[in-house]
This record gives C-alpha cells, sequence and structure tokens, in this order.
C-alpha cells in the first residue's frame, strides 16, 4: 500500500518549486555513511487484501474461549451497540488532543460529560479526562501524594492487584519513595490493627483496592480515619467499575483521591489495553492532579462552551516542575465509557446487581463439589477466592472445554496454596455455570 | 502602556516591588510591567503565614491561562500577611499591581539587603531595555 | 448544546439488563447495607436521543477525515481504514489478558515480530511496547538510564534538555529524580557544540535529543554530539517524537543513540482518538538491554510466553502489556507499506514541508532558513509588529477555510511560532489550497485585521473565555 498520493508529475513540480534535482538532496544533512539504501529485514509491501488476510490469520492463531471465568483488572462485560457506532465515527477517532476549542466543542463536551458521570460514579467533586490505566492512575496518585505532603513513605495493601503493585513500585523508585505492603487478614480485608503499626507522620498515602484483587469489599471509612489522623491521603482503586452500580463510592466514605480502572465501561478485553485510567479527586486537589481537564466556560457571545483548562499544571507549561509528564491520555476509552455510562444510566444498578447472583451462583455451586473451601469471609462483588484440591487440574480441565478458567492466585501470593479466582459476570449464564461445575467434578 | 513605577518602593530585576513600611516590615508585590507580560492572572499561589524566605527563594507563584511564574522573594524575612483576596479575585494583581494587588507582607531579616534593589528610575530603564 | 444531562427525564432509559436465569437473591443478604450506594446519578435518556447527542458532538469536532491537519510534531497522517478493520477483529479485541499464553500465539506472535521489525527500523538492540504513549516511554527510557547508572554505582544527577525540546522531555527527567540543565540552541537552530561541552560532565546522565529537532532540523553535528555525551559515560536519548522524518533513511541506533521512545499515533498512522489511546514503544541498545520493563515476551520451541525473569528489569510501567489494540493498527501498517513504502513516505513527507517552506516564505518570517525535514516553524513576528495581527488571530482564521490550525508558540524559542507538518499523505492540490489560505490571512491581516482578531467567523462557538475557565473553574456539572 501507498497511502502518499504524489504523481512523478507532483513530485517533478515541487522538486522544481523547492529547487532541488531529487528528493534525496532535502537528506544532506544526515551524513553520508548513516543513510541507508534500504531498511534491512522489513517485509515486501502488502496490497489492502492481502494486509487483512495476513492480520486475519494471526488473529486465528489466538483460541477464542466459549467463556471466561477470569477478572483480576480486566472483565468481559456487554458492550452495547451504541458505544461502538459512536466511537467509530471519524470526527472522534481521528481527531487530534482538542487544544483548538472552537472545532473541537464535541469531544471536550463529551469529556466534560464523562468527567461529571465519574464524579458522582465515586462520590468525588472532581475527575480529571483520563490516565493510560488504573494501575498508573494509582502510580500517579501515590507520587502527587508524597508530592503534595512531602513525604516519602508509600503504603499499600497486599490485597491491591499485583500489577498495580508492582507500577506503585516502578514509580516510587524513580521518585525515591520508599514502599510498605500491609497484609491482608482472613476476611479478605486489609489488616487494619498492622495498618495502624505502620502509619506514621512520613506517611505519604495508604493506597487500597474495593472491591480489591480477591473482590472482597473493604471497609474504607475506618481506614480514611486511621489514615487521615496521621495527616496521609488515601488513595481507593477499582478494577471493574460496574460495581460502582451498587457498592458505596469510597469518596462517600473519605477517600481522598479515587482511581480506578474503566475498561469495564464499554471497552472490549483487548488483550490488556488501551484501557481507561480512571482519576477523580477532592476539589482541594484541582489545581495539582495530573492529566488533562475540561472546564466549561462562554464564548464572547455568551455562549457556553468548553476548554482544556488550568493547562499550567501540565507538562507543555510547567516542564520540570509539572505533576506528572502526561500528554496523551485516553480519550477514545473515555469517550466510550461516557457512551455507555448514559446508555445504562440508572440500569448499571441492575447491571452490578445481576453480577452479583451470577457470583453467588457460581460460588454456591462450587462450593458444594467436595474439597472446595471458601477463602475469605468478607462480602464479595463479582469475584470470589476459593481452595481446592489441585487449582491447576480444574484449569486445565476447563481448557479443553474452550474455557478461560479461574486466575490462579499462587502465582502472585504463593501463601494461598490452590486458591483460585473467579469472575462472573453478567456474560455467564446459569447454563455455562452448571457445565463448568460439571466439568470441574469430571476432573476430581 | 503600564502605569508609572511609584518612586515611594524600591524594585527587584525579577519585577517585584518592595514598599517600606518601617519598623522593618516590607509590602511586596509585583510590577504593573510584570502584570502586563503576564497576562491576565487566573491563580496565586501564596505562602503560609509564618513561612521564613531567603532572598531570591521563590515565595510565591502567579499563574495566568499559558503560563507559570515565581514570585522571588527580594529580600530575605519571614512572612507576616498575605493577601488572601488574591485568592478570590487574582486580578487585582492586573487592575492594581502597585495597591490592591500586593501580594505579601515580610518582616525584613536584614534591612541592608532593601539598599541592594533598585530605585525607580533605574528600573524603569530595565524595562526600557527590556521592551527592545 | 445540552448536555446529556440536561435531556435526562426520569424514568427513561436506554440499555436494557437481561432477566437473571439465577436464583434471585437480596443483595443486603450477601453485601452489608453499609457497603451500599443510596443513589446513583446517571443520565436517563432514550437511545435515540442519545444518539442523536453523541453524533451532533461528533459535528462540532474536527477530525482527519474532514480535512487537512497540519499540526506540527503530531504527525497527523491519514489513519488507513484497514487497519481499523484488522484491529477489530474478534480475535484480537476478545482475548482476557490473563487467558495464558496458550490461548494467545498470535498476539505473541504479532508483538514479538513488531519489536523486531522496530529494531530494523530503528537500529536498536530490542523493544518493549508496555509504554501507553509517547510521555509515558519517555518515563520507562529515563528510568533505564536511572537504572544502568544505579547498577554501575555510579551517582549522575543531572540531564541535559535543548531549549527546544517538547515539556515532556524535563518532565519525564524529574520523576526519575534528574535535574534539568537546558543546552542552548545555536543560530542554524541546531545544539550549541560549545555550550554542549560546558555542559557535559561526568554528573550528566543523558541528553534528550529530538533529532530532526522541534524546529524540523536535522542534527548536522550528531556523531559529534554522540562523541561528547558518550566520552563522558552518558547515554544519548532521542526523542522519537519526529521519526516520520528520517523513517527508512537513517537509524538512531546507528547514529549512536542509545534509547528512543517511539509514538505510534504519530508515525504508525494510528488514530489519535482526541488525546488517545496511543502507544509509546521503547527501543534501547544493547547497554540497556537488561533493564526494558518486564514482562518480556520469550521464544520457546513451543511458542512465544511471557517472562517475568529478568532481574535488573526496572518492573512494569502498567498492568498488563501495552495498548495492545492500538499496536495491531501499527504493525498492519508497517506491513502494509513494506520497506519502500515507509521510505517513500519519509521522502514525501520531508517534500511536503519543504514545498509549503517554500511557498509561504515570501509571506511569513522563517528564523532558520534552511532544508527542513518534515515540519517547518515560520514566525509571526512580521504580522505583530506590521498589524498587531498574533500567531493565535493566523491559526482562527485558519479554521474558517476548512483547516486545523499548525501547533502555535512551540517550539518556545521562536517567538509567534507557527509550526506547519503536513505529513506525507497530503496532495499537492492540498497543500497548495492551504498555502493560498495562508497567503489570503497575511493579506487579511494588513487589509481588515479585525476579521482575524474575531475568527473563528464559521463555527458553532466563537473563541472561548479561557481566562474565565481557569479563573472559576467548572470541571463538572452540577444540578442548579
Amino acid at each position: 500500500m501507498n497511502y502518499a498520493p504524489h504523481t512523478e508529475e507532483d513530485i517533478a513540480q515541487m522538486e522544481a518549486a523547492v529547487g532541488i534535482a531529487d528528493v534525496e538532496e532535502l537528506f544532506a544533512d544526515i551524513p553520508a555513511k548513516y543513510r541507508l539504501a534500504q531498511l534491512p529485514d522489513i517485509p515486501a509491501p502488502l496490497s489492502e487484501q492481502e494486509t487483512i488476510a495476513l492480520l486475519n490469520g494471526l488473529s486465528r492463531k489466538n483460541i477464542l474461549p466459549h467463556l471466561t471465568l477470569t477478572g483480576a483488572g480486566a472483565y468481559h462485560h456487554f458492550i452495547p451497540a451504541v458505544v461502538g457506532h459512536i466511537i467509530n465515527r471519524a470526527e472522534f477517532y481521528t481527531a487530534y488532543t482538542p487544544y483548538q476549542a472552537e472545532i473541537s466543542q464535541g469531544i471536550l463536551q463529551a469529556i466534560y460529560e464523562y468527567q461529571t458521570m465519574i464524579a458522582h460514579l465515586t462520590g468525588m467533586e472532581i475527575a480529571n479526562a483520563s490516565m493510560y490505566d488504573g494501575a498508573s492512575a494509582m502510580a500517579e496518585a501515590a507520587v502527587l501524594s508524597a508530592k503534595t505532603l512531602n513525604r516519602s513513605k508509600i503504603i499499600i495493601a497486599r490485597s491491591v492487584h499485583p500489577e498495580y503493585r508492582a507500577v506503585v513500585r516502578t514509580y516510587c523508585w524513580s521518585n525515591s519513595y520508599e514502599v510498605c505492603e500491609i497484609p491482608f487478614n482472613q476476611t479478605g480485608q486489609i489488616d487494619l490493627d498492622l495498618l495502624q503499626k505502620e502509619l506514621a507522620e512520613n506517611v505519604a498515602a495508604v493506597l487500597v483496592q474495593s472491591p480489591n484483587f480477591f473482590g472482597v469489599i473493604e471497609d474504607i471509612a475506618p481506614l480514611a480515619e486511621a489514615v487521615h489522623s496521621f495527616g496521609a491521603m488515601l488513595v481507593a482503586a477499582f478494577t471493574d467499575g460496574t460495581a460502582l452500580g451498587i457498592l458505596k463510592p469510597a469518596g462517600e466514605s473519605g477517600a481522598d483521591f479515587v482511581v480506578g480502572e474503566g475498561q469495564s465501561f464499554g471497552n472490549p478485553l483487548n488483550y490488556g489495553g488501551p484501557y481507561l485510567g480512571i482519576f477523580a479527586a477532592r476539589e482541594k486537589f484541582l489545581r495539582r492532579i495530573p492529566g488533562r481537564l475540561v472546564g466549561a466556560t462562554v464564548d464572547k457571545n455568551g455562549r457556553r462552551g468548553f476548554v482544556l483548562t488550568l493547562q499550567t499544571r501540565e507538562q507543555h507549561i510547567r516542564r520540570e516542575k509539572a505533576t506528572s509528564n502526561i500528554c496523551s491520555n485516553e480519550a477514545l476509552c473515555a469517550l466510550a465509557a461516557g457512551v455507555y455510562l448514559a446508555t445504562l444510566g440508572k440500569n448499571l444498578q441492575k447491571l452490578a446487581a445481576l453480577n452479583v447472583q451470577k457470583t453467588q451462583y457460581l460460588k454456591k455451586q462450587l462450593l458444594g463439589i467436595p474439597g472446595w473451601k471458601e477463602v475469605f469471609t468478607a462480602p464479595v462483588y463479582n469475584e470470589f477466592a476459593v481452595s481446592c484440591p489441585d487449582a491447576r487440574l480444574v484449569n486445565e480441565k476447563l481448557k479443553k472445554e474452550g474455557i478461560v478458567g479461574a486466575y490462579e492466585l499462587p502465582k502472585s501470593y504463593p501463601e494461598l496454596k490452590n486458591a483460585l479466582l473467579f469472575c462472573a459476570t453478567e456474560m455467564v449464564s446459569k447454563e455455562d455455570i452448571d457445565r463448568v461445575v460439571d466439568i470441574v467434578k469430571g476432573a476430581l | 502602556m503600564s502605569k508609572q513605577n511609584p518612586t515611594d518602593r524600591r524594585y527587584s530585576r525579577d519585577h517585584e516591588w518592595t514598599k517600606d513600611e518601617g519598623a522593618g516590615m516590607v509590602l511586596i508585590g509585583i510590577t504593573d510591567y510584570a502584570q502586563e507580560m503576564l497576562t491576565d492572572i487566573v491563580f496565586v499561589e501564596l505562602p503560609e503565614i509564618g513561612k521564613k524566605v531567603a532572598k531570591g527563594e521563590s515565595m510565591a507563584v502567579v499563574e495566568s491561562v499559558k503560563s507559570v511564574s515565581d514570585i522571588y522573594a527580594p529580600v530575605s524575612g519571614e512572612v507576616i500577611a498575605i493577601n488572601s483576596k488574591l485568592e478570590e479575585d487574582p486580578a487585582l494583581i492586573n487592575q492594581d499591581a502597585f495597591g490592591e494587588g500586593w501580594i505579601v507582607r515580610m518582616r525584613v531579616s536584614d534591612t541592608a539587603e532593601l539598599a541592594s534593589l533598585i530605585d525607580a528610575a533605574t528600573y524603569d530603564l530595565l524595562i526600557s531595555e527590556e521592551k527592545h | 448544546m445540552e448536555l446529556i444531562f440536561e435531556k435526562s427525564r426520569p424514568g427513561r432509559g436506554a440499555g436494557c439488563i437481561p432477566a437473571s436465569d439465577v436464583a434471585a437473591i437480596n443483595i443486603e443478604a450477601v453485601i452489608d447495607r453499609k457497603y451500599l450506594r443510596t443513589e446513583l446519578d446517571l443520565p436517563e435518556v432514550a437511545e435515540v436521543d442519545l444518539i442523536r447527542h453523541y453524533t451532533n458532538l461528533s459535528r462540532r469536532n474536527f477530525g482527519l477525515d474532514l480535512g487537512f491537519y497540519p499540526l506540527g510534531s503530531c504527525t497527523m497522517k491519514y489513519n488507513p481504514k484497514v487497519n481499523e478493520n484488522a484491529a477489530a477483529l474478534p480475535g484480537f479485541t476478545g482475548l482476557h489478558p490473563y487467558a495464558g499464553d496458550e490461548w494467545a500465539q498470535g498476539n505473541l506472535q504479532l508483538m514479538d515480530e513488531m519489536q523486531q521489525y522496530l529494531c530494523n527500523i530503528f537500529g536498536m538492540a530490542e523493544f518493549t511496547l508496555q509504554p501507553a504513549a509517547g510521555a509515558h516511554g519517555e518515563f520507562a527510557g529515563m528510568m533505564m538510564i536511572k537504572k544502568y547508572f544505579e547498577k554501575k554505582g555510579e551517582k549522575r544527577h543531572r540531564i541535559l534538555i535543548p531549549d527546544a525540546a517538547h515539556g515532556t522531555n524535563p518532565a519525564s527527567g524529574a520523576l526519575c529524580g534528574f535535574e534539568t540543565v537546558t543546552l542552548r540552541s545555536n543560530n542554524e537552530g541546531g545544539v550549541d557544540i560549545d555550550h554542549l561541552k560546558s555542559l557535559m560532565t561526568e554528573d550528566v546522565a543523558a541528553l534528550m535529543l529530538t533529532n530532526p529537532n522541534t524546529l524540523g532540523l536535522f542534527e548536522r553535528n550528531i556523531e559529534e554530539v554522540s562523541r561528547i555525551i558518550h566520552e563522558k559515560g552518558g547515554l544519548l536519548y532521542a526523542d522519537g517524537a519526529n521519526a516520520n522524518a528520517f523513517l527508512g533513511i537513517t537509524r538512531p541506533g546507528d547514529l549512536g543513540f542509545d534509547v528512543i521512545q517511539l509514538n505510534l499515533h504519530k508515525t504508525f498512522s494510528t488514530p489519535h482518538g482526541g488525546g488517545g489511546p496511543g502507544s509509546g514503544p521503547v527501543g534501547v541498545g544493547k547497554v540497556l538491554v537488561d533493564y526494558l520493563p518486564v514482562p518480556r515476551i520469550v521464544k520457546t520451541d513451543d511458542g512465544y510466553r511471557w517472562s517475568e525473569d529478568f532481574p535488573y528489569s526496572i518492573g512494569r510501567v502498567r498492568a498488563f502489556y501495552g495498548n495492545f489494540n492500538v499496536i495491531v493498527k501499527a504493525y498492519a501498517y508497517i506491513r502494509s507499506l513494506g520497506a519502500e513504502g515507509l521510505k517513500h513516505a519519509t521522502q514525501m513527507a520531508v517534500l511536503n514541508a519543504n514545498y509549503i517552506k517554500e511557498k509561504l516564505k515570501p509571506y511569513f518570517d522563517l528564523p532558520y532558513d534552511r532544508v527542513c525535514m518534515h515540519e517547518c516553524v515560520f514566525s509571526g513576528s512580521r504580522q505583530v509588529e506590521e498589524n498587531g495581527i498574533h500567531t493565535t488571530d493566523i491559526a482562527k482564521r485558519l479554521i474558517d477555510f476548512g483547516y486545523h490550525p499548525p501547533t502555535i508558540y512551540f517550539p518556545l524559542i521562536v517567538p509567534e511560532a507557527i509550526m506547519i507538518e503536513p505529513t506525507e499523505t497530503e496532495s499537492k492540490e492540498t497543500l497548495d489550497a492551504f498555502c493560498q489560505a495562508m497567503i489570503i490571512i497575511s493579506r487579511e491581516a494588513r487589509e481588515n485585521p479585525q476579521r482575524l482578531k474575531d475568527a473563528p467567523l464559521s463555527t458553532e462557538v466563537s473563541r472561548l473565555d479561557e481566562v474565565l475557565a481557569a479563573r472559576k473553574p467548572d470541571v463538572c456539572w452540577k444540578k442548579s
């Protein structure tokens, strides 16, 4: 393929206008010995037909499951048709960042609406236009807390997603902050007593997740109280936003920052990305939070309009003093989330309830199998941990039937032997669950 | 055109003015020329009362839509008062940089430092050079 | 236009949730009431109204498919549709990131090959596809440099950044604890070699260089720059934002760069999505391979698999493996163009930029009058002095001619900068029409300056009050 429209005649005319005999002359500033005759080891060009055939072939080398019972930070939810129709409009997806507000009112208003929905959902006053993903949003909240309070220690619950903890550790290492992990107790929640012992005047933030990696709902209010008594920030994360359809948002329980993964809101699994980093905060942090913000204003005729605002926080103005270096974000994923949430509206509550029902059913059926036990006692949303005689065998059996089984917890928690983390969203039917239980029983 | 630089105060090369109020107290702000260069000021980050600052250290931040400027302490001392009206109405600096738009009141730790600042006539010269 | 919230009516709704096929349970019986929310305030709109709302919003948005988008430093090239179709294949969209390597051999092969192609195109030893965007890649690249010196037991505190650099450079460096020192440009728009020599000490970890720089000029003294940095044990970092200027012509690895971050959403034609998602792969030379983020793809006799077994890695910079779906589009782009296509694209991008430069030179100041690469930078200084017209007025007036304005007021070292990057996918006719519009605007600046100050005149809203937006921030709608 060749997307450059130049004819030979065009090229000749343009070369003449520029005053050169050959395009090669334009590259004279590059030392001759470093100029390539041709790129090495890049395959020959393909037609459109060949390109799609090639990609189709690669996609078919993947095995698409009949059913996915893994959540663990990425969730298989139904995506209403309207979402795809809107985000595939070229006016949206082929646009750049809306720095020229007069011709970008569409995405600006859509993001302003998104910010509003996210603030409502998380129980916070403000939300930004998006971050890369839930993990980096959490890490940025930790860095911001440390910078704001001029403190250098970050505490993170061990019940936070293992990869989120890894990302927080990377960001903290680069900023020379210390990171300390607090274990969970037998309920599956963070051990509040151990947290209290670790809290001190040098702690900038405590990072928790609810529902946490085990699906367990954390009790945020007492955590907030403990954290605030040391002047530190509470950062509360979530990985499946649909939980907010029924769960009390961390903002209502005293969190300073609510961050999370918005993939569940209308974005496909996509093998891990692009996803949507959600970042919501108390209003007092408005001039410090990372990322873009859309604000409402008026034009000179008094008509309502929207602009990217408070840009002095950002790298293109504040450079080395900026809160964060983020520039590109996940605008199109945020647009998908906005459309998704506007489509569901109050039905998000029904959807969340349905997730709970499916999950409870799956859990009950699995716990009916001899040797299967609940790992934790606290309430869960749409994920739960169970232990069984041979976790790996269960997944192998499910795989043979075209089912992506549960997340094997020992991979990141060696202390949880033979524990499996199951997830059941609205995409899992009763029939599926009954079949899964039959398959698993056959495995034992 | 910027307003006349009043002769009852001294100036820093970073465009701050300092007005001696006697008894070791000075009032500090930015000049009218500075506010004009910054354009519409949208936010002022003020220091905490009691903060001790050394000469040349950043003590406040003034933001316009597309720029951020540190306000450097023209002399060393302790912040005694801040103009909290600026939190609600940062445009006061644009409207009246030498009066209502003052930024902090400081107790000077070494009054000799005031002598190192330039007078209005020298400052006039400085900005006329900068304009060219 | 009304907000979606203002269109909301109680009891209306679009999405219908299926009835439960499992036993009904009382939620409060399984989740304590104290954990449950009491209200859920989301819009309630019918599907037809929702579609009209967003469709009408889209009509107030300017995308590349609507017209010319000469945004300097952003490489707004055409987004080929076959790439979108490829990325939408269910085999690519439907897989869970934890499905297991055996399920994902197609994805892994694609990512492994992509890394290999990028190594070949840029002359690097290895690539990671994990970073989500260019700035994220810069951060990862700078962390690898930090780790490299940490492992060597050297404490280096500073990094050098040219005065024309993107703001992400100093911000990324600062996030790694480096103090940034500004390196001056010379009167040719290149690195001031004497200044570089005076700044380069054994306390300097790296020079972050954009080449060609943000003036669109290739660094003629790149060999010397590389020598000065490496002689003192420093590393040379390439900001690959301007990679569209040299693909297939030269390779940063050959020029002495130790690390480079890319922007697939610029150079490799993936759409910008109104601000994202992007993808920011990072390539490294041999000295930095050990520090790449994990997980990395390993090829075995049984196929591909992910491995975290790299003890010196900086760790993870995000969850999972990267913006996979964006990577699919860039892979399709590389395969469809092939080696010749990539080189031809670069040649046409550079020809287009020089063509615009020559055509507009008589009408606008050109601070660095030499052959440019993929973009050219004018200054609106003449219009300010002669007509009291600023660059922003010129930019806003271009909107009325149906163009997205160029990048303005950047780089910071050019007063009233107008930075034009046409890309290779624009035809001579498009460039001619754009130049004609610029020439008309330069005439209007003299004859009817007020029209420029009032521009744009053709949009749904006129210029917006950014001062009000920043003084009285309203970032979330509240019911009045």
